[in-house]
Order: C-alpha cells, then sequence, then structure tokens
C-alpha cells in the first residue's frame, strides 16, 4: 500500500508522454488554437509595421490669414512648407470653428488682421494665435511643437533679410542610440510581440483547467493513477512548445518581413522567452486552476493578462512617466520584464546587465505563479 | 410572444449575477480598470531623469545645468563624470536623455557664436525620447529668449497659445472617455459569445431549441442582458470620470447613452455571429480575441487614427469601437451637436444590421 503510493508520487515518463500527447492532440484539432497561435499574431505585427505609428505624420491644421500684406503671407507659407502640416485654409473662424469641432482638423493658426503693422510698431509684439484640439493631447502637442518651429523658422530669415544681427543661437543637437532614425516601429514591434506571447500563454492555457472540471473529464484524470506533477507538466509543456514556435514565427516576420534590426543573439532571446511563457503558462494556469468555469476564466484572463500587458508593459505607455504607486502596479505583471528584454535584445543587442535584472523578476514571478497554481491544484472532488 | 422573451431574459440574468464570482468578475475589473488606467496611460513625460555630462565649467554652462535641474518635467537629475558614464546610463535605463555640453561652450557663448550641446536618447524608447527632447529644446530656448532681451532685442511677435477642450493636455481627458469603450466592449463580447457556447457545450442550447423560442428570440435574449451590462459599467464609468477625476461634462447625456446602446447592439451582434460559427467556449473565446485585438489597436486608443496610412484609416471605419470612442469622447470634451452625432451613430447601426442579420442566419442555418 505504503509502496503503490510512493511510486505515484514520482513521475512516470510513460504517463507523462501520454498525457503531453492528449494536451497536444486536443491543440492541434481545434482550429481555435492555431487562429491564436499562428494568425492572430501575424495580423498584429502587420498591424504595428503598417499601421500604429507613434510618429509624427501630417497634422490636419487650418489657417486663416486675416492680414493681406506681403508679411504675413510670407508666414503662411512656412506653414504650407512645413512637412508636418497639412493645411486646410479657412475663410473665417466659424469654418475653423466647426472644422475642430468635428475633427477634421485638429489645430488651427489665425493671422489677425493688423499683424504687419504690430510687426513693424516698435516694442511690440505681433500675436499670432494657435489653437490645438486637447481631445487629441498627442495631435495637440505636435501641433504645439510645430507651430513653435514653424514660427521660429519664420522669425530667423526675417532677422537674416533685414539684417538685424542677434546673439548666437544654442543649438541641441540630438542623437539617437540605437535607433537613429527614431522610428516608433523600430520598438513598438518587439513590444507587440510580448503581447501575443501573452496571449498564447495565458490565454489558451486559462481555460484548459477549468475545461476539464467543467466538462466533467477531470474525474476520469483523477481516477487515474496521474500525479499532480504530470498533470501539470502535461498542461505546461505542450504551450510552452506552441509559444515557443509563436514567437520564432514572430522575429521571423518581424525581422525579415518588416526589416526590424535585431540586434541580440539568439541564446538571448530563447533564454529570456523561456522564462517568461513559464510565467504567463503559470498566471494563465493559476487563473484556470482558481476560476469555477470556463466562461469566468476567460473574463479573469481578459482582465489580468491581457490589459495589464498592454497598459502596464511600457510597450506603449512609458512606465518612468507614470505615479510612482501605478509604477510599483507595473512591478507585478510580467509583461514589464520582457518588455524591457525584447526592446533591448532587438535594438541594443544582449546588454547583460539589463537583462539579467529583468531575468531574475521574471524566474521569481514564474516559480511564485507555478507553485502557486501546484498547491491550489485539488486532487479531490469535493 | 414578449413574455417567453422576457422569462429568457430573467434566466439569462440569474445565470449572470446569480453567481457570485460572476457577479464580481463583472464589476470589480471595472472598477480597478478605472481606478489604474487613467494614470498609466499617458504619452507625456514626467517625472523622468535627466542626466548631464558638462565637459565646460563656463558660467553659460552652469547656468544652462541649473535650468535643466528646475524643470518639471525631469525630476531626478544625474550628474555624470564620463563618456563611461553616459553609455552606461543610457544603455541601463536609468535616464531617458543625457545632455552633453562640449569644453568650448561657454567661451563660444560669450563671444557671441553660435554654440551646439548634443542630446543623447534611448532609441528603445523614441517616443518618450523626442517629447523629452522637446522639454530640453524649450528649456534651452527660453535662456536663449532672455539673453536676447539682455542684448535689448525683443522678438517682434509672440504666439499665443490655446488647447481647447482640455486646456492643460491631460492624458485623463482622454482615457476616461475612450475607457467606456474599451471595457464595454469586452463585457459585451463574452457575455454574449461565451453564454451561448456554454449552453451549447453543457447541452441546453438544444433545450432551448426545441422550446417555441424562435433563434431571433433567443437573441434578444442574449443581447438585452449584454446591453444592459454595457449600459450599468458605463454609467459607472462616467460617474468616476465626472466626479472623481473631475473631467467637465460637457454634452448630453441622452445623446451619449443613445450612442452606448447602438454600440452595445452592434458588439453584441458580432459577438453572436461569433458563437453562430463555434461549437465550444474555447473556440467562442479565442474568436473574440481574435477580433477584440485588432479593434482595440485599430480604434485611435492605442495611436491616433490620423497617423496611420490612408487605406487603414478606411478599414476603421468598419470598426465599431473607433466610432464609439470618437462619440464618447465628443459628447463629453466637446459637446458635440445632435448632427454630429448622428453622423457617427449610423455606422454604427448599419454594423448593428449587418452581424444580427448574418448571426441570425447562420443560426437558422446550423438547426435546419
Amino acid at each position: 500500500m505504503n509502496k503503490t503510493k510512493a511510486q505515484s508520487e514520482a513521475i512516470s515518463w510513460r504517463r507523462l508522454k501520454a498525457l503531453c500527447l492528449k494536451e497536444t492532440l486536443q491543440i492541434i484539432r481545434d482550429p481555435s488554437s492555431n487562429l491564436i497561435a499562428f494568425v492572430l499574431p501575424l495580423i498584429m505585427l502587420f498591424i504595428f509595421g503598417y499601421g500604429i505609428n507613434l510618429d509624427s505624420g501630417a497634422t490636419k491644421i487650418g489657417l486663416l490669414v486675416e492680414d493681406q500684406s506681403e508679411e504675413a503671407h510670407r508666414f503662411a507659407a512656412s506653414f504650407y512648407g512645413s512637412k508636418y502640416f497639412s493645411v486646410l485654409p479657412a475663410q473665417n473662424r466659424k469654418q475653423l470653428n466647426d472644422e475642430i469641432m468635428d475633427g477634421t482638423i485638429r489645430g488651427f493658426v489665425v493671422i489677425q488682421q493688423n499683424f504687419s503693422d504690430d510687426l513693424k510698431r516698435p516694442g511690440n509684439s505681433a500675436p499670432v494665435q494657435v489653437v490645438t484640439d486637447g481631445a487629441e493631447p498627442q495631435l495637440a502637442a505636435f501641433v504645439q511643437g510645430y507651430t513653435l518651429g514653424a514660427w521660429q523658422d519664420w522669425l530667423s530669415q526675417r532677422n537674416l533679410a533685414q539684417g538685424i544681427r542677434t546673439p548666437g543661437q544654442i543649438g541641441v543637437q540630438e542623437r539617437f542610440w540605437f535607433n537613429p532614425s527614431a522610428d516608433s516601429r523600430n520598438f513598438l514591434v518587439p513590444g507587440s510581440i510580448t503581447l501575443i506571447m501573452t496571449v498564447v500563454g495565458a490565454l489558451l492555457t486559462s481555460l484548459v483547467v477549468a475545461r476539464e472540471w467543467e466538462r466533467g473529464t477531470m474525474e476520469a484524470l483523477l481516477a487515474s493513477p496521474m500525479t499532480r506533477t504530470e498533470f501539470l507538466l502535461s498542461k505546461i509543456i505542450p504551450y510552452y512548445v506552441l509559444g515557443i514556435v509563436s514567437l520564432m514565427i514572430c522575429v521571423t516576420v518581424a525581422v525579415f518581413v518588416l526589416g526590424v534590426p535585431f540586434r541580440g543573439s539568439i541564446f538571448a532571446l530563447f533564454l529570456v522567452s523561456t522564462l517568461f511563457l513559464l510565467t504567463t503558462l503559470g498566471a494563465g494556469l493559476l487563473i484556470s486552476t482558481l476560476m469555477k468555469n470556463q466562461f469566468n476564466a476567460a473574463q479573469a484572463a481578459l482582465n489580468l493578462a491581457f490589459l495589464p500587458s498592454m497598459m502596464f508593459s511600457g510597450f506603449i505607455y512609458e512606465i518612468s512617466s507614470m505615479p510612482s504607486p501605478i509604477r510599483a502596479v507595473t512591478y507585478l505583471f510580467p509583461a514589464r520584464y520582457f518588455v524591457t528584454c525584447m526592446q533591448t535584445l532587438f535594438q541594443a543587442g544582449d546588454l547583460w546587465p539589463i537583462l539579467l535584472r529583468n531575468s531574475m523578476f521574471l524566474l521569481v514571478s514564474g516559480i511564485a505563479l507555478i507553485g502557486l497554481t501546484a498547491r491550489f491544484t485539488r486532487k479531490r472532488l469535493d | 410572444m414578449f413574455k417567453r422573451i422576457r422569462a429568457l431574459i430573467i434566466k439569462e440574468l440569474q445565470t449572470l449575477f446569480g453567481d457570485p464570482q460572476s457577479r464580481f468578475l463583472l464589476f470589480l475589473p471595472v472598477i480597478l480598470d478605472t481606478a489604474l488606467f487613467p494614470f498609466a496611460v499617458t504619452l507625456d513625460v514626467q517625472n523622468n531623469t535627466l542626466a548631464v555630462l558638462n565637459r565646460d565649467a563656463g558660467p553659460a554652462s552652469i547656468e544652462l545645468v541649473q535650468r535643466f535641474s528646475r524643470a518639471e518635467a525631469f525630476t531626478h537629475y544625474i550628474n555624470l563624470e564620463s563618456e563611461q558614464a553616459m553609455k552606461n546610463t543610457i544603455d541601463n535605463q536609468d535616464a531617458l536623455l543625457v545632455v552633453y555640453i562640449p569644453i568650448d561652450f561657454s567661451r563660444k557663448v560669450a563671444s557671441g557664436q553660435e554654440a551646439d550641446i548634443q542630446a543623447i536618447v534611448d532609441g528603445r524608447r523614441s517616443n518618450s525620447g523626442q517629447i523629452a527632447l522637446g522639454y530640453v529644446q524649450s528649456i534651452v530656448q527660453s535662456y536663449d529668449n532672455e539673453r536676447l532681451v539682455e542684448a535689448g532685442q525683443m522678438a517682434p511677435s509672440q504666439i499665443i497659445l490655446r488647447h481647447w477642450f482640455n486646456p492643460n493636455l491631460d492624458y485623463k481627458f482622454f482615457v476616461l472617455p475612450s475607457l467606456v469603450a474599451l471595457i464595454t466592449t469586452i463585457s459585451v463580447l463574452i457575455v454574449t459569445s461565451l453564454s451561448i457556447a456554454r449552453e451549447r457545450e453543457q447541452g441546453t442550447f438544444d433545450q432551448l431549441l426545441v422550446s417555441p423560442l424562435t433563434p431571433g428570440m433567443i437573441m434578444v435574449g442574449k443581447t438585452v442582458p449584454a446591453v444592459l451590462v454595457a449600459m450599468i459599467q458605463g454609467t459607472l464609468i462616467l460617474l468616476a470620470a465626472v466626479f472623481l477625476y473631475r473631467v467637465p461634462f460637457e454634452g448630453s447625456l441622452a445623446l451619449l447613452y443613445l450612442s452606448i446602446f447602438f454600440y452595445a447592439i452592434a458588439v453584441s451582434g458580432i459577438g453572436l455571429l461569433i458563437s453562430s460559427i463555434c461549437e465550444t467556449q474555447q473556440q467562442a473565446f479565442l474568436g473574440v480575441f481574435t477580433f477584440m485585438m485588432p479593434a482595440v489597436m485599430l480604434s485611435g486608443f492605442a495611436a491616433p487614427i490620423d497617423n496611420m496610412p490612408g487605406w487603414l484609416q478606411v478599414v476603421t471605419e468598419a470598426n465599431p469601437l473607433r466610432h464609439l470612442i470618437v462619440l464618447v469622447k465628443s459628447i463629453f470634451l466637446k459637446g458635440s451637436s445632435t448632427g454630429f452625432v448622428l453622423d457617427h451613430i449610423w455606422p454604427l447601426v448599419l454594423i448593428a444590421l449587418i452581424t444580427n442579420l448574418a448571426a441570425n442566419w447562420m443560426f437558422r442555418r446550423k438547426i435546419a
């Protein structure tokens, strides 16, 4: 009696193989897991490669020139000439008002009637009115920055033409390390791979244990000699393989199709991805174990795994700009460590100090999540 | 007929709200998300760290460094000693940006020549880096301007800037209205598509089909609770936005609820369509996700639609999420007119019609 009990706690490789095979067949035969592991990643990569763009394009602004002088037109030309604006000339203020209300333009500039007279009067500053659409804060910031730029260009050209000598200005030369063209795609694509890995790791697994309970197949498994470790391993191994395959596809497409540079080593990529997959698989399995049914597990997975990995991972929204209590919250979600690793691996290469620091966090959270799952896995029907 | 539909709706509401775990999952995320996301979602740069490597000891460089360390955008300041320290600071992401002041800077400034400083930005975070760079440039500019005034040369013109609808460009004004759309989407999709898949998996769907209920009536029975959930969740977020976050509400409540109503029907149509194709809850859930993820990314929430390529902007017209975000934001912040709102509601009505008719057709085909 004692002997059989001792035997059942050890891992039987034959049983584990059989359980893994069962799980693998379930994955392969269900078209929806293929959809999530292979089709959705490609859709997402193309959206991030070609669609999502945090760089400033040509923002639409309205321009009203009330002053007919040559000076006013020269100033207006500096807006038409800017590659950052697509200028829609307006006839009156009401038109500008209407257009900013329905979002046709994201800001407008008014050059007032006595602009050129004010310019000539000494000790007087000719006002230029600039209004932005604050409902789109990012575009509003672009309008603010680039109107200022256009205004300064015009001023310095005017000074030059009139022979006004000004003391030397201070120039700021910008250098973007790792990403010289400051292309947002180069950090969004590696970040989006994190999102995809979260989906593959946590969403697929969030249902698997709840499903066994809901369908009653858990009872059949419990009646078998299977141990808790074997059960968990059979849920982790096939999904880990699926995740790694999906990752390889993502990285290949990112590098060879989207042309995002990859400067790290395959070994480092493999290491951090393995650690990250363990944490997401752990999170998915924990949700699945704690929730009564698939319906609740699905909701929990969306709210605990997907949304935080979008909001708190630093993949779009910079973590260092968040208030400190929220920054503390971000440490709870493993996605942030993986985002940092991926962005570093893709753009900067194997910078071990930063990779190791983040890997440590991943390792700790992975062990904690899988440990908790094991703790809550029941081997009894009650 | 109405009695039957009513009975079905009551049954649906009981399964949805009867179980404490499921009740908890419908409302806790709304509260948590509303409490956390408005603080997390910002493309502005605040509380950041600026590092400076000053090779110059002259008065101009000291003045400039002092201005940097007083700047509001950078709450932390690191003084670097060497090029190696500069590299480590960027590599380890200790600072978003390093300013390098060359050795002859103050001498050039004093002699009235043009002088350059360098700003080295972490390209892994080039977007935030560019914004931080903007702050550095404006600090340098205001220093320049003060030197101009000292030299007796005032700029002949000035810019008077106003941000309408959101005077301080506070991202909370942008996030909270968008959150209404984001959270209701998740709930409506899950409530409609997973509840049918669950009935299928448990075999109770066949019982519904042999009852006198028609597929159309079953669909109504699944849609009404979803719309209710969307309305309740939407109301919670709106209350938080107005009373806790103090975002001014400029528009009409009636128009806002009208938008949410049609949106919920459009999205529940998508949920029903997904569940009409799927056999199991897993398929339904993953189907929901395959729709939702691109829909969120192409909604104008993650990145402005204005910046997408033209063909993709056309594609987003079919995304109900995009229309709701525009509607809620415009009604909330701009107090949009009825005409504008109706212009954006009709695509929702069209999407609702197409998806619900398609779902109905799929259900009928499966029964036959």
